[in-house]
């Protein structure tokens, strides 16, 4: 058992990456089953490439600093948000046809304000965090957005659900479609901005989603599959960082892959829509 | 009056599929919309619940709640919901979007699923639910939205005649207790038999007054008429509007 516990008994620097790790977890799988909800699972890979102009941005202003970094990266985020469904309700053109168009502007303004200043290896610790790196700072900016997060998702879950599951009711009998919809994008974007800091842009939206999507297998129920997916993205975490610590991996592509572990199994061995559910049925019932 | 509307027109990239609509529904009235394909119908509802901005005139709602059963739901039912949950969202009025579910609250839902004749549907998930039984669900969850004014828009497509009869009977439920009902249908022999009003549509209002009166082979005939023609090339209207609409505005 030493080798499960003594890294993380042993070493501050991993005491931390498991802290970060779990307050992503915790915060990023809620607003990845909404995602995958609402058939939005590429809105977050989307999202997270439109953040990288405004961390550009922080990061040319004052150089590989959390909070200037922070600050650009949910500001782009949240144009892009705004800017997309603003499009999508008031032309004729779709949420994801609008959202493309504004990620991949955004995408290349950030790739060429990172070119313009910076060594690579500043890129690569924006394209792939620093999960062994976490300083105070970030910790408390990760564990305050999952707050936020959590929160927020309680306090709107109803309308949420509701906007998920028959939207033109929810206009029928409210006016809350607009003001959920885009705080859910908001928080997304602070998701994808807390993923970052620790896995970086590109690996952030995984531990958002393939926990999600693990739990769809697993669990018929929202509270089911949020619960599913908080352990999964958990044990993931716990997982990578120690095949990280043993194996000498990069820890944020250890992280994923072993949430990609679980989806995999999931998805021929989940009790519910998975292919073992397809091919190998249990004996049908008399009602 | 539950429903004013003057001098409507509602349209799609400027052409009207609603033009120059006067319509007066009284308190209580159970009124069929009947009309060919392409008439306006579903527009209408859909002008009526503010989905769609008018390109000319006004509606008045005079009830307070309004409850809206659209053609094509976009409700997505692979969505992990239950049928207790799904119905407990006619209870919106009540809970708002904050408020728990009390114990009463779930016996209404029971109730209301009893009337639609789904009693200990409560646990099963929307998913496994077969297309009558949607829409049976659908139907008590507008029992529960307590409304004073119900739109429903081709509630009997597709369902079974039983299932039809049931809905049939929870309509005239809500007719007894006072409610204003106004349904799209195209079943003409349904209309006679269990709708006392009628508003003929064709784009423009052919009739609209007692269903006997309305639905003579006269005015379908006339209704059927009415061209679907949709020309680019169309010409602004310039119709003035009515006289009576225009002091109705004064």
């Amino acid at each position: 058992m030493s080798w499960l516990i003594d890294p993380f008994a042993d070493f501050a620097f991993m005491q931390r990456a498991l802290l970060g790790c779990l307050a992503i977890a915790l915060g990023a799988t809620p607003v990845g089953v909404f995602l995958l909800l609402r058939r939005m699972s590429l809105t977050g890979d989307a999202m997270a490439h439109a953040i990288l102009p405004g961390a550009a941005v922080g990061y040319l202003v004052a150089g590989l600093n959390l909070g200037a970094m922070t600050i650009g990266g949910v500001a782009a985020g949240l144009v892009v948000a705004v800017l997309t469904g603003a499009v999508a309700r008031f032309t004729s053109l779709r949420e994801d046809a609008s959202l493309a168009a504004f990620y991949l502007i955004s995408l290349a303004l950030g790739v060429l304000l990172v070119s313009l200043k910076g060594s690579n290896v500043d890129l690569m610790h924006v394209l792939f965090g620093t999960v062994l790196a976490l300083d105070d700072a970030a910790l408390t900016l990760l564990c305050a957005i999952t707050t936020v997060t959590l929160v927020s998702l309680a306090l709107v879950y109803r309308p949420l659900v509701l906007e998920c599951a028959d939207p033109r009711f929810l206009r029928s009998v409210s006016r809350w479609s607009g003001p959920v919809h885009f705080l859910f994008l908001g928080l997304v974007v602070l998701n994808l901005v807390a993923g970052f800091q620790a896995l970086g842009t590109l690996m952030a939206v995984g531990i958002m989603i393939l926990p999600a999507a693990a739990a769809r297998f697993w669990a018929t129920s929202i509270g089911g599959m949020l619960a599913v997916a908080a352990t999964v993205a958990a044990v993931s975490s716990v997982a990578g960082l120690l095949a990280s610590y043993h194996a000498g991996l990069p820890s944020g592509p250890a992280i994923i892959l072993s949430a990609g572990t679980f989806y995999l199994l999931s998805l021929v061995f989940g009790p519910s829509g998975s292919l073992a559910a397809r091919f190998w049925p249990r004996a049908h019932l008399e009602t | 009056m539950a429903l004013r509307v003057r001098d409507l027109t509602l349209g799609y990239d400027r052409h009207p599929a609603v033009h120059h609509l006067d319509l007066d529904l009284a308190n209580g009235s159970l009124t069929a919309i009947v009309g060919p394909n392409g008439a306006g119908k579903s527009t209408f509802l859909k002008g009526v619940m503010g989905e769609l901005p008018p390109l000319e005139g006004r509606i008045e709602r005079g009830a307070a709640r309004v409850a809206y059963l659209p053609q094509l739901s976009e409700v997505d039912r692979s969505f992990p919901l239950s049928v207790q949950a799904f119905v407990a969202m006619g209870l919106w009025h009540r809970t708002g979007a904050f408020g728990g579910l009390s114990r009463a609250d779930l016996a209404r839902v029971g109730e209301a699923l009893a009337a639609v004749g789904l009693t200990g549907f409560e646990r099963r998930p929307i998913s496994a639910l077969s297309g009558g039984q949607v829409q049976r669900v659908m139907f008590a969850r507008l029992l529960l939205q307590d409304a004073d004014l119900i739109l429903l828009d081709e509630p009997f497509t597709a369902l079974d005649a039983k299932t039809a009869a049931d809905l049939l009977a929870v309509v005239q439920r809500w007719h007894g207790e006072g409610r204003t009902v106004l349904a799209v249908l195209h079943d003409i022999e349904a209309v006679r038999r269990h709708f006392p009003e009628t508003l003929l549509l064709a784009r423009e209002k052919v009739a609209h007054g007692p269903t006997d009166t309305v639905l003579t082979a006269e005015n379908l005939f006339r209704a059927r008429q009415m061209s679907e023609a949709f020309d680019d090339d169309a010409n602004v209207c310039v119709r003035p509007a009515e006289q009576p609409a225009k002091q109705g505005a004064a």
